[in-house]
């Protein structure tokens, strides 16, 4: 199958190695240790795999079967055919890192692209080739920012209205830093202004974090906020969804330090939650602080434009222990599918996507808003996400809505407790008035059971 | 032959895809917040397809030949592992759905972490961790709480081998602890007087690379483990060399305490040009209860009419989340196929064959490339890539003259106790012409650099671009390009 040698083969190279057999290969590893029985079911062909995991996949109920108002950091876009066609490109997606440049152009160009992309969307000056995720881009910032001084500010502020996932994994990746303190997101009410912020911040403080749209997808101008965080001589970490970027004001324009978020919503299918694509930019003072790896521009010696891995000297493996981030791989397949995706929505489709979305939403909430027992806040902007105050735990709710086919919104009682009973509801631009009107149904039908 | 960007490809108006028309009423835009430039391209559909196909031209790949990198296992992706990721029933699945609706999700999940653990042999794996890396800095952070959770505080050093990978000492220092190098010895293993020796209780644990990067099988490993955990450490397997080991040996026996699996390396997803990877960790019973939450187990014991019900569970003393959601599940329906479609005795196959081809370009090359620990190697070795009689020429040349023939070069420089090192690594997946071609091609490039070593100095002569001006790169730091008409800084 996928180990070709004939058994005269194995013999010729078994001769020219100079041992009897492929077992005398191993007499270096402990006999007692050597070559245990493993239980595993009986090997598969490709014929029976796909069969079973036709049978296992279709277990599931999918966005497809269920119409999906689930959101809290993945969301269900449209992803046109062309970006898995280039995906789907085995010198593309078999390829390694580019460590070797004059064989690797492709790779290096599009990420170089991808870079371009996320630099205007963003109103940085530059992105790094991406990291995992949001979350991972996120702890990120906070990695870089301590370094930036040196460890000497100890404090993050972190707004409670950021992912409060990414919030678990900025504490996870600062745990080993012993002096830093991570506060904002226990003290102030979720549904805070930026300006509530305000009373944390301090000299001691590295960055600040805030989130735009926010967790519970409000947009808030940070563009004092920044003001005041730089009159502390901290940082600003602005968490985006780089496809409300299309509509809204850049975290650049704000005045942020550091842009970082999730990249799934351009053109990454939702895939139970990974692989997605973390972005991170920043402005040009940072870039040599900026973990991960950095595509640049440069030419050869007959003078014909080229990429490289440049700045590489910040990294694992050449620093060691010295680097300040252990990252070698970037998401390198993601990064070329947003950027896959921005080339083909370009100027115009993004808007057009982030204004569907936008629309829709509202729609959505205002339908809501008059079904009894059911409240949305209306007086905050918001993008394609917004909370509802339910007559009833979401969880209640969400099986009835399951029974009728619909995937319900997030249960926000599970990060905030006092939350109960409030529903994040993401629409976009796959949701037709159709969908939205079966949900206001629902909902209705079980506000009056 | 140079391609165009994508934004110099632009003309404004154009549109690759276009989007149905608002089917509710319009609302309100907030004026103040709303963006009043986006400076992005406008490309057609086909634009966007030539211009990527065109990149991917010049991308050297698996699927286009062969690529004995040392260290990253450079097997054959197969194409159904391809398909399966992409299901509708796996790919259209949100992560935070109701666990009643993904229980096929849940179920792979489930078996993954079954099939890691028999063949590792440890006892509780999380599928969380993004990539090797990653993994690395999971059971680092375990190895930490682990003592924490004790009161043992003391423990502030980490032991690496001078032979391991930079992430290792890397992840220790991010992680909070000091790196202690750990010297090889005269065979090519971990000194074990030296570990003897810097073992105390201010030692956190060891990081150890078992075969480690020179391809060699550590002789001492159980002894070595032995030592760390009598001085009450924990040693850390960095499992980027499980390739050669798969029904071999498993790490659990000889005493490793903690190790990351790389999907995308010994379960053949696929490296993307440099990711998305994966890195499950893998621990022993003791260690459970750090894992990064959620791990998938059973909440409900099936029986012959019901299927068991999966569900989530979260350790109880974990060092938290390292990423949002599960991890790359997409990578994970790839290393299912793959084992599914292996088994045990397939598995060990794999192993084999690996560890049968680098021993056989092994035997090819030496005398004619000084291999400097030279015994029987497992899935890859290291030789220097450098003569005495050949002055002039590095091991950066001969890799670049190997583009030249249409071979990816291995990995150089890498070990650093290799004088100009090159690390080949053939995988299990070659034929046996694809290992006698490189190998002839490599005698060449010996006598060529003899003979005449400025084909070598100028090479590659043959691909897209020469070889190209990093200095210039990272001087004139040019990270992104601009719409024509909007040309700043």
């Amino acid at each position: 199958m996928y180990t070709p040698h004939t058994d005269s083969e194995r013999e010729e190279m078994l001769k020219v190695i100079g041992v009897p057999s492929i077992e005398s290969l191993f007499e270096d590893v402990p006999a007692e240790h050597r070559f245990p029985k493993l239980n595993l079911p009986e090997p598969l062909s490709e014929m029976e795999v796909t069969a079973q995991l036709q049978e296992l996949s279709s277990i599931n109920e999918t966005t497809q079967d269920l119409i999906c108002f689930l959101g809290a950091g993945a969301y269900n876009h449209y992803v046109p055919a062309a970006v898995d066609t280039i995906l789907r490109r085995g010198e593309f997606y078999t390829a390694y890192t580019p460590y070797q440049p004059e064989i690797s152009q492709g790779t290096l160009q599009a990420i170089f692209e991808y870079q371009s992309l996320i630099a205007n969307l963003t109103g940085m000056d530059a992105s790094n080739a991406s990291h995992y995720d949001g979350a991972t881009a996120t702890a990120e910032a906070a990695v870089m920012a301590y370094h930036h001084f040196r460890g000497k500010r100890t404090r993050i502020v972190v707004s409670p209205a950021v992912n409060p996932q990414y919030r678990a994994v900025v504490r996870t990746y600062m745990a080993g830093y012993e002096t830093v303190e991570i506060t904002g997101d226990q003290q102030i009410n979720p549904f805070h202004a930026p300006e509530d912020l305000l009373p944390l911040i301090d000299t001691n403080t590295s960055l600040v974090i805030v989130q735009y749209p926010d967790f519970f997808g409000r947009v808030r101008d940070y563009t004092n906020l920044a003001q005041i965080v730089h009159e502390a001589g901290a940082l600003l970490a602005v968490v985006i969804n780089p496809l409300a970027l299309a509509l809204f004001k850049s975290p650049g324009e704000m005045g942020a330090d550091i842009a970082c978020g999730e990249g799934q919503p351009l053109g990454i299918p939702l895939s139970y939650g990974g692989p997605y694509l973390g972005i991170f930019a920043t402005k040009k003072e940072y870039v040599r602080k900026m973990a991960g790896r950095l595509v640049g521009e440069t030419t050869d010696k007959q003078g014909r434009r080229g990429y490289v891995l440049t700045l590489t000297a910040r990294e694992q493996h050449i620093r060691r222990e010295k680097a300040t981030s252990n990252i070698c791989t970037n998401q390198g397949l993601m990064a070329l599918a947003a950027t896959v995706y921005m080339s083909l929505l370009g100027k115009t489709g993004l808007r057009q996507v982030a204004e569907l979305c936008y629309h829709k939403a509202h729609f959505t909430a205002q339908q809501i808003n008059q079904i009894p027992g059911f409240e949305v806040d209306l007086s905050t902007p918001f993008f394609h996400e917004f909370v509802v105050k339910c007559p009833d735990s979401v969880e209640a709710i969400n099986e009835y809505l399951l029974d009728n086919g619909i995937l319900g919104g997030y249960d926000l009682g599970n990060d905030y407790p006092s939350l109960k009973n409030h529903m994040l509801i993401a629409v976009t631009e796959k949701n037709t008035r159709e969908d939205i009107e079966i949900l206001c149904e629902a909902l209705k039908e079980y506000s009056h059971d | 032959m140079t391609e165009p960007t994508i934004y110099e490809l632009s003309s404004p108006g154009r549109q690759g895809v276009r989007y149905p028309q608002p089917d509710v009423p319009l609302a309100e835009l907030p004026q103040d917040l709303v963006r009043k430039e986006l400076p992005l391209p406008e490309l057609s559909e086909l634009n966007v397809i030539r211009h990527f196909t065109h990149l991917s031209h010049l991308n050297y790949s698996i699927d286009g030949g062969f690529y004995p990198l040392g260290s990253c296992t450079m097997k054959y992706n197969p194409k159904i592992n391809e398909e399966m990721a992409r299901l509708p029933g796996f790919l259209h699945t949100h992560p935070l759905q109701p666990i009643e609706t993904v229980q096929g999700n849940l179920a792979l999940m489930y078996e993954l972490q079954e099939y890691l653990k028999e063949i590792t042999g440890f006892d509780a794996v999380t599928l969380q961790p993004a990539a090797g890396a990653q993994g690395e800095f999971t059971g680092v952070m375990i190895i930490r709480a682990y003592h924490k959770s004790r009161g043992d505080t003391k423990r502030t050093r980490i032991l690496v081998p001078d032979s391991a990978h930079g992430t290792n000492p890397a992840t220790s220092a991010m992680s909070g602890y000091e790196v202690v190098h750990i010297p090889s010895d005269k065979r090519g293993n971990v000194d074990i007087n030296a570990i003897r020796a810097a073992c105390d209780d201010t030692v956190a644990g060891l990081m150890l690379t078992n075969p480690n990067t020179l391809g060699l099988f550590e002789e001492q490993v159980v002894e070595v483990n032995k030592i760390v955990h009598q001085a009450g450490g924990l040693v850390y397997g960095d499992g980027a060399n499980l390739n050669a080991l798969l029904g071999i040996t498993r790490p659990a026996d000889l005493g490793f305490d903690i190790m990351h699996i790389n999907l995308h390396k010994t379960f053949s997803t696929p490296h993307g040009g440099g990711g998305p990877g994966s890195g499950p960790v893998a621990v022993t019973a003791a260690l459970k209860e750090f894992l990064p939450g959620p791990i998938v187990e059973v909440i409900e014991e099936g029986d012959e009419e019901m299927p068991p019900m999966f569900g989530f569970y979260q350790p109880n003393q974990s060092i938290g989340r390292v990423k949002a959601f599960h991890g790359h599940f997409g990578m994970m329906v790839r290393a299912y196929t793959y084992i599914s479609m292996h088994g045990a005795e397939g598995l060990r196959k794999v192993a084999e064959y690996a560890v049968l081809n680098a021993n056989y370009l092994l035997a090819r090359l030496r005398g004619t490339y000084k291999v400097p620990y030279d015994r029987i190697c497992k899935h890859e070795f290291v030789a220097e890539g450098v003569w005495d009689d050949a002055p002039g020429v590095h091991a950066l040349d001969i890799a670049k003259r190997l583009m030249d023939y249409n071979f990816h070069p291995p990995t150089n420089y890498f070990p650093l106790i290799v004088r100009e090192a090159l690390m080949i690594e053939p995988t299990e997946t070659e034929t046996k012409q694809t290992l006698d071609r490189f190998a002839d091609v490599m005698l060449k490039i010996a006598e060529e650099a003899h003979q005449q070593p400025d084909l070598l100095h100028e090479a590659p002569h043959n691909t897209p671009v020469g070889r190209l001006d990093e200095v210039k790169a990272a001087k004139e730091l040019v990270l992104c390009c601009w719409l024509p008409e909007q040309v700043q800084n």
